[in-house]
C-alpha cells in the first residue's frame, strides 16, 4: 500500500469516502509519524488517541452514508487555539499545564467538519517571533537542512504547523498570521499557507497576541487543500465582535487557475536594492506564470511600503503588553510567590519567570509606546500611518486584481543565527506586515528551490473578502511551478 | 535584502535610561534584575530608534486606523446565558486553572495588612 502520509487532505478525504483505506487507516500512519518525527520538535503534545477517535467516526459515518467535509483527516492544531481537556501553552511556561474548559471557534469547527487532532504544534511564544525560537517547549526544526548540514528554523511563529506539513507529519494544520506567521513559515519549508481577510476566522478561543492583526488560517502542502481547510475554518462567530457576518464562500469549488481577465499588479517598493538575486529571479519567473494563466501583468506603486514593519512593532507590542496583562498568576497558569510577597510583588514574579525574553522586549515596548507623554508619537502616528498604507493598497486594487510579491527575504536560515539582534529577526517579515496591516487576504506558495537546495515562496495578496483570487492566482503559480521536492528524511 | 536600508540611524532625543526602563518594567509588572535592565536599554533603544522614522510621515488630515475591515459594533441580546459558553453559573470551570481556588474564590496574597 502507499504511504498514507504522503497524501493531500483531498486524497485522504476522497479515499475515506471511496473505501480506498479507512480513516483509522490514516490516522495511525499519522501517528506513528507523529511519533517518529520527535526530533523535529513540532508537536508540543500528542494526542493520538483523539486523532484515532475521529477516525472511528469517520469510518462509521461512511457506513451510515453520513460522512462530512473533512471526515477521515487527521490535522495539527497550532497550541494557540484552546483545546477543551488539552493543555493549551502558547509555547509559553506562564500557560504551562493549563487545560482550557472550553473549545476554540476555529478547532470547534474543524472538528464539526469531521477532523481530527493529531496534536497540539510548536510555535514562537505567544506567537511573537520569525523562527520558533522562543518557544519554552524547544525548537521546532525544519526538515530541510542547509547544504552544510545545519539545522535550519522551519520559520515562525507557526514553525511547528511548517515542519509538521513539510514532514508528512500531517497533512495539514492551522496556523495563526498577525505580521507573516503562516506565510513566512510555509516559504521556509515548501508548503503553502494562507491568512484570509481579517475576520474571516473567530478569533475567539484563540490566545490573543495583537487583536487588531491576529487572524487564523489554514497550511498544508497544496493549494486545494488550502480551500479545503479554510471553508471549514470560517465562519460567522458572535462571540467575536470583529468576525465578519457573512457566508463562508465555496472556496475549493471556486478554484480556477485560468486566469484571463485578471491584472496582477507588481508593487515596485518591494524591490529594494539589494533584493536576493535568486529571490528576484523566481519573482520574474512568477510574473512569466502568471501571465502564462492568462494574466495581464503591470507595475503598481505602494508607496508606504517601508513605514509597514515600523508601524507593526508599534501597534502590535502595544496590543500585546495589553492583551498579556491577564497572565498575573491568579486565574490560570503560574504563579510564583516569593517567600513573604505580596500581590504585586507576585505579579511580577509571575511574569518573570513565566515570559521568554521576547515575550518580555515586545511587552515593554508596548507599555512604552503607550505609556503618558508618548501615546500619540507612537501609538497614534503609527495608527495614522496603517491607515495610509491600507489606502496604499486601496489605490493599487484599482487598477489590479491581486499583487504578486516575494514571500520572505531569503531562504529559511540556520537557528541561532538571527536571535542575538531583534531588528534582524523582525525584517523577516517585511514582504508579509503590509497586507497585515491592511487585513487583507495573503498566501504563500512554493516557487521553487534556490541555489543551496531550500524552498522560496512566492506571495499573493488579495483585496478584502476576495480569498478566491488569491487562491486562483496560487493556483495558477502552483501548477506550473511544479513543486514536488521534499526535505529527506533524517529524522 | 540587507537590514540597512530599512533601518534609519538612532536618535539620540528619545533614548531611554535605565530609570526609564526599569519604570516601565514596573509599570508591565514584570520584575527585572539590574543586569537585565542594563541588557533591556540598548535591545530597546535600538527597537525604538529605529521604529522613530514614522515621524517622518507626513499624517496631517489622517484619522488613526480604528478597524480594518469596515464592521458595525453588534449588541448581543439582553438576556442572561444567550451564550452558555460565555454566560454564568461554570464557577467550577473558571477556577478550574486558577493556581490557588479557596471556598469558590481566586485566593491572593494578602492585600490589606
Amino acid at each position: 500500500m502507499t504511504d498514507l502520509t504522503n497524501l493531500t487532505v483531498a486524497d485522504i478525504r476522497d479515499g475515506v469516502a471511496a473505501g480506498t483505506f479507512s480513516a483509522r487507516e490514516v490516522a495511525s500512519a499519522f501517528n506513528d509519524a507523529v511519533e517518529a518525527g520527535r526530533p523535529l520538535g513540532a508537536y508540543i503534545v500528542e494526542t493520538p488517541e483523539l486523532a484515532l477517535k475521529a477516525a472511528d467516526a469517520a469510518d462509521a459515518a461512511r457506513a451510515s452514508g453520513d460522512l462530512k467535509p473533512l471526515s477521515g483527516v487527521p490535522i495539527g492544531m497550532k497550541d494557540l487555539f484552546c483545546t477543551q481537556g488539552v493543555q493549551t501553552t502558547a509555547a509559553s511556561h506562564i500557560l504551562e499545564g493549563f487545560t482550557p474548559p472550553y473549545e476554540s471557534t476555529v478547532s470547534a469547527n474543524l472538528w464539526a467538519a469531521g477532523a481530527g487532532m493529531l496534536g497540539k504544534l510548536n510555535l514562537d511564544q505567544f506567537a511573537m517571533g520569525s523562527s520558533n525560537e522562543t518557544s519554552y517547549f524547544g525548537n521546532a526544526i525544519n526538515p530541510w537542512k542547509s547544504a552544510d548540514g545545519k539545522e535550519l528554523t522551519p520559520g515562525g511563529s507557526s514553525g511547528g504547523s511548517s515542519s509538521a506539513i513539510a514532514a508528512r507529519l500531517c497533512p495539514a494544520a492551522t496556523g495563526t498570521d498577525t505580521g507573516g506567521s503562516i506565510r513566512q513559515p510555509a516559504a521556509f519549508t515548501g508548503i503553502a499557507g494562507i491568512k484570509p481577510t481579517y475576520g474571516r476566522c473567530s478569533r475567539w478561543g484563540t490566545v490573543a497576541f495583537a487583536s487588531s492583526l491576529d487572524q487564523a488560517g489554514a497550511m498544508a502542502r497544496t493549494v486545494k487543500d488550502n480551500a479545503i481547510m479554510l471553508e471549514a475554518m470560517a465562519g460567522f462567530d458572535a462571540k467575536d465582535a470583529t468576525s465578519l457576518d457573512l457566508p463562508v464562500p465555496q472556496w475549493e469549488a471556486g478554484l480556477s487557475s485560468d486566469l484571463k481577465g485578471k491584472t496582477v499588479g507588481i508593487p515596485r517598493e518591494y524591490r529594494p536594492d539589494g533584493l536576493n538575486a535568486e529571490l528576484a529571479a523566481l519573482w520574474e519567473q512568477g510574473i512569466e506564470w502568471l501571465k502564462d494563466a492568462g494574466a495581464d501583468v503591470i507595475e503598481v506603486s505602494l508607496p508606504h511600503t517601508q513605514y509597514a514593519l515600523p508601524a507593526y512593532y508599534i501597534i502590535a507590542p502595544a496590543e500585546a503588553s495589553s492583551n498579556l496583562a491577564r497572565y498575573d498568576g491568579v486565574r490560570y497558569g503560574l504563579r510564583d510567590l516569593p517567600e513573604g510577597a505580596g500581590l504585586q510583588d507576585m505579579y511580577a514574579a509571575t511574569r518573570a519567570a513565566g515570559f521568554g525574553d521576547e515575550v518580555k522586549r515586545r511587552i515593554m515596548i508596548g507599555t512604552y509606546v503607550l505609556s503618558a507623554g508618548y501615546y500619540d508619537a507612537y501609538y497614534t502616528q503609527a495608527c495614522k500611518v496603517r491607515t495610509l498604507i491600507a489606502q496604499d493598497f486601496e489605490a493599487a486594487f484599482e487598477k489590479c486584481d491581486v499583487l504578486l510579491t516575494p514571500t520572505a527575504p531569503s531562504a529559511a536560515f540556520a537557528l541561532g543565527e538571527k536571535q542575538a539582534d531583534p531588528l534582524a529577526m523582525y525584517l523577516n517579515d517585511v514582504f508579509t506586515v503590509p497586507a497585515s496591516l491592511a487585513g487583507l487576504p495573503a498566501m504563500s506558495v512554493p516557487g521553487g528551490l534556490d541555489g543551496g537546495g531550500l524552498p522560496l515562496g512566492l506571495q499573493i495578496i488579495g483585496k478584502a473578502l476576495d480569498e478566491q483570487g488569491v487562491l486562483n492566482a496560487s493556483l495558477a503559480l502552483e501548477e506550473r511551478a511544479g513543486f514536488i521536492a521534499r526535505a529527506e528524511k533524517w529524522w | 535584502m540587507g537590514g540597512e536600508g530599512w533601518c534609519r540611524k538612532k536618535s539620540e532625543i528619545m533614548s531611554i535610561d535605565i530609570t526609564t526602563v526599569k519604570k516601565v518594567a514596573s509599570l508591565a509588572r514584570i520584575a527585572v534584575t539590574d543586569e537585565q535592565a542594563e541588557t533591556l536599554v540598548p535591545e530597546l533603544n535600538n527597537i525604538l530608534g529605529w521604529v522613530e522614522q514614522l515621524g517622518e510621515v507626513d499624517v496631517s488630515g489622517v484619522e488613526p486606523m480604528t478597524a480594518v475591515i469596515p464592521n458595525t459594533l453588534r449588541l448581543r441580546d439582553d438576556v442572561v446565558n444567550a451564550d452558555p459558553l460565555t454566560g454564568g453559573n461554570i464557577r467550577d470551570k473558571v477556577l478550574a486553572n486558577a493556581p490557588q481556588a479557596e471556598h469558590g474564590f481566586f485566593a491572593v496574597p494578602k492585600v490589606i495588612e
